[in-house]
Order: structure tokens, then sequence, then C-alpha cells
């Protein structure tokens, strides 16, 4: 065994974002599952609802996005 | 990202980040800032495409349209509604530029995703100025359109008096984490999606594993051509979101 142990660490770190992946997932979900949700109920006022739903979307995924932020910053500038 | 191939050094055949490397054209020389490489060249085709679906869609002009025609009025269509449901009316005096930025992702994402295809929108320099000239676009909009009362979008007046400094400074932060969220959104949706793709064409090579591997390929390229298109849609659709905050910032 040999090699650096700040290295060791930054893998470690870059693997622990991807728990990121995982809660931006659960985020992502919660939008289209009560989005679904209201549809149903509602099927007429969905088709206009459609911008919001992908608006909500994307800010749920923005924090996911920063955790792939944070392993390209310890993979490619620490 | 990539700047050197990994090929050889990890035994596999080919690597999956080794598709996004920046390469000269003609020469292996260096690549300068006037060299052109295979993103100026894709960049080139990207504009063809675009020019070859709005001319030659719109030179018929048929009552009962051809496809190509229903295709660029579908484009154009889209773009104008967004613009009119989320930004207001007045929004659509800056139609041409969101619909200039529609065009160019829509097309750099689906051409990328042709075999032996470069996606110029892997790379965050290129989404990085595309998300830069959104955001310093928008501001400058928003203080020549309302002058200081730009500023009621950081400093909410509907708010009690003792939360408003510590909104502010949540409202200044996500403000400037906007050109970062828009840029990284774009180029990781395409790098994750297409390095996903080269990984399982890798497993191709193992035979027991082949045939799940060929299916999933097919299966995750039918899901990137989806997400090549939510991805421009989402790029255009916050473009108008902060269009909007510049147009009516008290809201």
């Amino acid at each position: 065994m040999e090699g650096n142990i700040g290295e060791l660490g930054q893998y470690i770190g870059v693997g622990l974002t991807a728990f990121g992946m995982g809660f931006a997932a659960l985020g992502v979900g919660n939008v289209a599952g009560n989005f679904l949700a209201g549809a149903l109920r509602n099927p007429s006022a969905a088709a206009g609802q459609t911008a919001t739903l992908f608006i909500g979307m994307a800010f749920a995924e923005a924090l996911g996005i920063f955790s792939f932020l944070v392993a390209l910053l310890l993979m490619f500038a620490v | 990202m990539a700047t050197e191939a990994h090929g050889e050094a990890t035994g596999l055949s080919f690597h999956p980040m080794d598709q996004f490397i920046v390469r000269p054209l003609f020469s292996d020389g260096e690549v300068h800032w006037y060299t052109p490489t295979n993103v100026t060249l894709w960049m080139f085709v990207i504009v063809l495409a675009t020019l070859a679906l709005l001319v030659m869609g719109s030179r018929g002009r048929a009552i009962v349209p051809t496809r190509g025609q229903s295709v660029a009025e579908m484009a154009y269509g889209m773009v104008h509604k967004m613009i009119a449901d989320i930004a207001g009316k007045d929004g659509l005096k800056y139609f041409p530029y969101i619909m200039t930025l529609f065009m160019f992702i829509v097309f750099a994402n689906l051409l990328g995703l042709l075999p032996m295809a470069f996606t110029v929108t892997s790379h965050i320099a290129v989404t990085g100025v595309l998300a830069l000239a959104v955001i310093v676009g928008v501001t400058v909009i928003g203080f020549v359109k309302n002058g200081v009362h730009f500023l009621d979008l950081f400093w909410i007046r509907s708010a009690p008096l003792a939360v408003r400094p510590i909104l502010a400074v949540i409202e200044v932060i996500s403000y400037f984490v906007r050109p970062l969220s828009l840029s990284i959104r774009l180029a990781g949706n395409m790098i994750a999606g297409h390095a996903v793709i080269k990984v399982f064409a890798g497993f191709a090579a193992i035979a027991a594993v082949a045939p799940v591997a060929v299916v999933a390929v097919v299966g995750m390229y039918a899901f990137e051509v989806l997400v090549a298109f939510v991805q421009a849609y989402v790029f255009t659709i916050l473009t108008c979101v902060y269009l909007k905050d510049a147009l009516h910032p008290s809201h």
C-alpha cells in the first residue's frame, strides 16, 4: 500500500458527493410526483402548468448540480 | 476537462471522457484561441442546421405545411408562447435572442448525439458564455427598465422589516448563483449522459453481458434524445424567468 493520504481523502470526498445526486433525485421525484397527483385530480388544468413543472424541477436539480460541482472541484481544482 | 487521452493507461479500448477532448482540425499542434478545432466545426454545423431548418421551413409558406415547415412553426410557436406566458407580453421584444439561444442549444445537444459527433454544450466554457450573456443582459435590462427599483428584487417589501436583511443576503447569493447553475446544469447533463452511453458501450466488449449492454445503450440513447430537448427547454425557460424578474422586479 502506498500513496498520498490527501489523494485518498479527495477520492472519498468525490464518492461522497454521489449522495447529493441521490437527494436531488428525491427532490426532482417529489416535484414530478406531486405534479402528477395534482394533474390526475384536475387534468384540464395540467397542460398549463408544465412550464411550472420544469421550473420546479430545474430548481430542485440545481442543488444536485452543486454536489457535482464540488466533485469537479475536488477532482481537478484541489 | 479531459485534456489528454486516457485510453492506453487504463486498459480500456476507449475512455468515456475521451469524446470531450478539443482537437485541432488541421494539425496536431497546440490549441490556441484562433485554432480551428472540432468545437469550431460543430458550432458551424449547428448554425448551418438551424439555418436550414428555419430558412427552408419558412420558404414555402404553405397553408398545409410540409414536415420541415411544421417543425419550424412548432419551434417558433413554442418559444413565443413560453416568453408570453412567463415573461409577459413586454418580454416579446427579446424574442429573437431567446429563439436563437433555444435553437442553438437544442441543435448542439441533438447533433452531439450523432455517433462520432462532438457535443459543444458539454464544455462549461461554451455553456458558461451562454449563461453569462443571459445574466449580464438581464441585469442590464433590469437596471435600464426599472432603475434603482430593480433592487426591489433583493429588498422584498412584502416581507416583515426584521426578516428583510436576511432575505436580502439569500436573494443576492441566489442571484449570483444563477449563471453557475444555468451553465453547469446544461454541461453536466451532457457530460453525464454521453459518458454513461460510452460506459455501457465499453461493457459490450465482455461477451457475457454484451446483449444487456447493447440494450442499455439503445435505452440510454433514447433517454438522451429526451434529455437533449428538455435541457434546451429548461435553459430557455429559466432565461424567461430571469427576464421576468428583470422586467417586473417587485412581484
